[in-house]
């Protein structure tokens, strides 16, 4: 199972090479959804009481060193495979309805770049991982710089330069990871068998001087990708110049991957280092917090709005993982699916509006609901999503996180529970702008498309179903997460009385 | 008195037999009208021998002319890596001006002699046979610069390598006279027994000696500080030269480079251990920050060839049977990731006016995607991204590298590779997202910077199989070794498991 869905939407990008250039994106849809198929297929198969890894492959891929190709799902990736899954298909599907440049080579990296995500997600194996981890930036590279949009009329960079930033810092990360990753095992092994397992690894600790270092350069990697306050640096020049289907899943995943590593390498193989550095790492994340929400109030750019908000919610998860407890932790990866599941739209939006009205400048538009109602409709419930509105998935998700951050540093959870109140003035401030106020002079407002919804409803039917039952959610996740944050105390788990209710 | 016939393992010693035979013939072929045509096939035809000769013994290490050569598994290996990267200059010489001015017998007698070199040089276990190899390797190299006759930069090219290379040999001898009045053996085994029965552990002498034996090494391999003729000697000479010379020179020379130092000198690792490190950084440092601002793709492979000799180097500085087996893994990658670079330039350069600049390969996405994958592949790889046999090349090294407590040289490599993806993507960013209007194939050569001495331009090379043959089979090896490296792998470890 594992197999088919990490190979398959490449195999289909494969395929889609020799197609006809008008099939060719109709194609990708039926990868993308077949994908979608064999997910949801593994979700519903997955035994949510079980900590430990399902639908494992495992065989040894360079014997010589110490190199193993395997994969797994537990609570910790599970939805966030799912997740892929989801936004991928949406977002192929709504390059679809669109006429594409060089389709064939445009479809075949958006497909390469889902498995490459998938990848990183399923990886078991610590290089495996950091190899999926850096091949991700490949296609995406690619569908920037050559799919993207120059600014230099606007004083800005071309797409190609600001793409070739956006790698320097990524790599920055990933390179100093891959020196890490094996020190890791070398410094585990000991002169003995080498491995990259996970797994294995857990049982053979590090020193505490050996996890310092080590955790920094993790950490790094995973700081710029999602991005962190003082990391960030590529992000406006990238987010603008990305093109909008390709930076929907960028956007709602590829951040997620660094917020999941934390979870599923630097936790429960650095725990030392880890507890030694949580307040550091806290502090990055309400600066992220503050930061990325002060950004937003002030931008006008509707994709910056959305890249500065991300970064804003991207430190609320870390905190969450970082509180070191099962329930901040919980939060953060159901913050994490949260998340993706609202800003690919707001992108998907963005993208429509920007079709209208020509700009993406937030002061040039206003007014569209009047004549597009269910755009307004679909629009809202994403806004409300987005700042966390109680009944939403986010509202549980943040009250988890800040559950978790009470009750381990409360001090930073009075900063953080200003981040919520930030996100409100932030979200409503993008829904009026576009589709409130005075409507500009010589713009016509059109309904969406039947197609387009057909892209934008199912991801907010998703939004809302979760908001019904995020213990689809929870219920899974928990035993994972409570097994990983043992690993950080020492064996005992606090447990989380949250989950349990 | 009895006169004892020396026993000759003409098994042992038949590579080098069908290489030198190879030399003649092709010499010869050029001489008589009807066989002139022959010399690239001829030469073909003694590389594949040559080739099939070594795998023979593959796995079968021995001992030849009394101790002077070893052919093992190390030999083997570099040597075929040596005769594929002259079977692709070959191919890719078809059509080639420098062949043909030069004559083609001549042209590719030369390329065989400097193969000759090669394997030799891959087996030498013996000072002399080291020198003298090296000699063989570098003098044909030295006149296949300058084949381009019509243009200036190529005899620059010629006499620029001429003179450093006399000055890295001479150093290189001068430190060899050391050793051997050190120790009294010319044999790397005698070298090692002498220093520890002269009691020379550590001596001045012994200890001058190795500085100039690896100066002599680096200057060779193109290690910074000693690498200010590469970037211009690899523009100078004819491009299908430049790859031979990038690819099989470093192969060879590092072959040597870890045989000598393990063999010879590993008992005085504590010594060299330290500057070789020393050396490997600032290659990579200096190879990667030079290549940054340069628009002739040639020199930015010069130089990025240093920052990857500098890798290489932290192969022969753990001293170790893995850094050795990532040496030679590296080496084949690199074989690869280059040819498949070269192959295109060459492509290129016929084919627009521009001869190996930048602007030569703009908007090739669009216009020639054969082409263009190949050096996209191979700018990936050389940059170390996963999915390419550079990823495991590096891998490789870094594990090497952590394992013999260098951890502090690993971590350069991932910074030198950082720096480094700032001039292999601009490459990429140029083919695939600048529009290319500019280059117009066949066009008159009315742009400023097209050269006059520039070759007449065929609007078809980017269509000949002779050349998108080779960059797609390079770059197909370079995906294929990234995503099963495993025969590689084994094919290294084994090279590697030969030394210790």
């Amino acid at each position: 199972m594992s197999n088919v869905l990490l190979w398959a939407p490449v195999a289909f990008g494969l395929v889609g090479l020799f197609l006809p250039k008008r099939a060719v994106g109709w194609w990708a849809v039926l990868g993308a959804v077949a994908t979608l198929g064999v997910a949801i297929g593994m979700v519903v198969g997955f035994n949510g009481s079980d900590s430990g890894l399902q639908y494992t492959v495992d065989t040894p891929w360079i014997s010589g060193l110490g190199v193993d190709y395997s994969l797994g799902l537990d609570g910790l990736n599970l939805f966030l495979v799912l997740l892929t899954a989801v936004l991928w298909t949406g977002g192929i599907a709504f390059a679809a309805f669109r006429e594409q440049e060089r389709p064939k080579t445009f479809f075949f990296l958006m497909l390469l770049a889902e498995t490459a995500t998938l990848g990183s997600f399923l990886a078991q194996d610590l290089l495996l991982f950091v190899l999926f981890f850096d091949f991700m930036l490949v296609p995406f590279y690619f569908l920037f710089g050559a799919w993207g949009k120059d600014r230099t009329e606007e004083g800005g960079p071309t797409a190609a330069a600001a793409t070739l930033k956006m790698i320097v810092y990524t790599l920055i990360g990933s390179l100093l990871m891959l020196v890490a990753a094996i020190a890791t095992a070398i410094i585990s092994a000991d002169g003995g068998h080498l491995t990259f397992s996970i797994q294995a690894l857990q049982h053979q600790g590090l020193s505490l001087g050996s996890q310092r270092w080590i955790f920094w350069f993790f950490a790094a990697a995973f700081l710029v990708k999602m991005p962190a306050f003082l990391l960030h640096g590529w992000m406006p020049d990238a987010y603008r110049a990305a093109p909008l289907p390709a930076l929907a899943v960028f956007s709602g995943v590829l951040a997620k991957v660094g917020a999941y590593g934390f979870l599923r390498i630097v936790l429960p193989l650095f725990p030392a280092a880890t507890v030694e550095f949580q307040e550091i790492i806290l502090v990055i994340a309400l600066a992220s917090i503050l930061y990325g929400s002060v950004m937003a109030f002030t931008q006008t750019n509707v994709r910056l709005i959305a890249g500065y908000s991300s970064v804003a919610q991207l430190g609320f998860i870390t905190a969450g993982i970082f509180a070191l407890r099962a329930d901040g932790s919980d939060g953060a990866i159901l913050q994490m699916v949260n998340h993706g599941l609202v800003v690919a739209p707001i992108f998907i939006i963005v993208a429509i509006l920007v079709e209208r009205t020509g700009s993406e400048d937030l002061r040039e538009m206003g007014g569209l609901a009047l004549r597009a109602p269910v755009l307004a409709a679909l629009f809202l419930i994403v806004a409300l999503a987005t700042l966390a509105m109680p009944g939403s998935a986010n509202f549980v998700g943040e009250f988890y996180i800040l559950n978790g951050l009470f009750q381990a540093k409360i001090v930073f959870a009075f900063i953080a529970i200003s981040g919520v109140a930030m996100s409100a003035y932030y979200a409503l401030r993008l829904y009026q702008g576009t589709m409130h106020n005075r409507q500009p002079d010589g713009l016509l407002s059109r309904e969406i498309g039947l197609r387009d919804a057909l892209v934008l409803a199912p991801l907010v039917l998703c939004i809302v179903a979760l908001a019904l039952y995020p213990q689809l959610i929870l219920k899974r996740t928990n035993p994972s997460v409570e097994q990983t944050v043992a690993k950080v105390n020492g064996g005992s788990a606090p447990n989380s009385q949250l989950a349990k209710k | 008195m009895n006169f004892n016939e020396p026993h000759i393992d003409y098994a042992g010693i038949s590579p080098l037999i069908a290489l030198t035979v190879g030399i003649c013939v092709v010499l010869l072929s050029a001489v008589f009208k009807p066989t002139k045509r022959w010399a690239p096939a001829l030469t073909l035809l003694t590389l594949g021998a040559t080739a099939g000769l070594l795998i023979w013994h593959w796995n079968d290490p021995r001992n030849l002319i009394t101790g002077a050569l070893r052919l093992d598994d190390l030999a083997i290996s570099i040597s075929l890596i040596a005769i594929l990267t002259a079977s692709f200059c070959v191919v890719l010489s078809t059509g080639e001006r420098a062949a043909e001015e030069a004559g083609s017998g001549e042209y590719h007698s030369l390329l065989l002699g400097s193969v000759l070199g090669m394997v030799l040089l891959a087996q030498a276990t013996n000072l002399v046979t080291f020198f003298v190899a090296l000699e063989t390797l570098s003098i044909p190299l030295y006149i296949l610069c300058a084949t381009n006759l019509r243009r200036e930069g190529s005899l620059e090219s010629g006499l620029k390598y001429l003179i450093v290379g006399s000055i890295g040999s001479a150093t290189l001898l001068y430190g060899m006279a050391f050793l051997y009045g050190g120790t009294g053996s010319t044999g790397f085994a005698g070298i090692a027994a002498g220093i520890a029965h002269n009691g020379l552990d550590g001596d001045p002498l012994i200890l001058i000696g190795i500085a100039m034996a690896a100066v002599g090494l680096a200057f060779k391999t193109s290690i910074a500080p000693f690498h200010q003729w590469t970037p211009d000697v690899y523009q100078g000479a004819p491009t299908p030269i430049t790859s031979f010379m990038a690819v099989a020179t470093k192969a060879a020379a590092f072959a040597v480079f870890v045989r000598f130092f393990d063999v010879a000198l590993g008992s005085q690792l504590d010594t060299w251990q330290p500057a070789l490190a020393a050396l490997a950084a600032i290659s990579i440092v200096v190879g990667n920050v030079g290549a940054l601002g340069q628009d002739s793709l040639k020199r930015l492979l010069g130089y990025s060839g240093i920052a990857q000799a500098g890798y290489m180097l932290g192969g022969v500085v753990v001293a170790s049977e893995a850094g050795t087996s990532s040496l030679v893994f590296y080496l084949a990658a690199y074989a690869f990731m280059n040819l498949a670079a070269f192959a295109v330039i060459v492509a290129r350069e016929r084919e627009t006016v521009f001869g190996d600049d930048i602007r030569a390969v703009r908007g090739l996405g669009a216009e020639r995607p054969v082409l263009a994958w190949p050096l996209t592949i191979s700018m990936l790889a050389l940059a170390g991204l996963p999915a390419t046999a550079g990823f495991i090349g590096k891998l490789y090294l870094i594990e090497a590298l952590v394992e013999g407590d260098y951890t502090w040289l690993a971590v350069f490599i991932a910074v030198g590779t950082m720096i480094s993806l700032a001039y292999y993507l601009r490459v990429v960013a140029a083919m695939w997202m600048d529009s290319g209007r500019e280059t117009v194939p066949g066009g008159t050569p009315a742009i400023a910077g097209a050269s006059p001495e520039a070759d007449p331009v065929d609007p078809e090379a980017g269509r000949r199989w002779y050349l998108v043959g080779p960059a797609v089979l390079a770059a197909a090896a370079t995906v294929f070794f990234g995503v099963i490296p495993q025969p590689l792998v084994d094919f290294a470890a084994h090279a590697g498991a030969s030394l210790f």
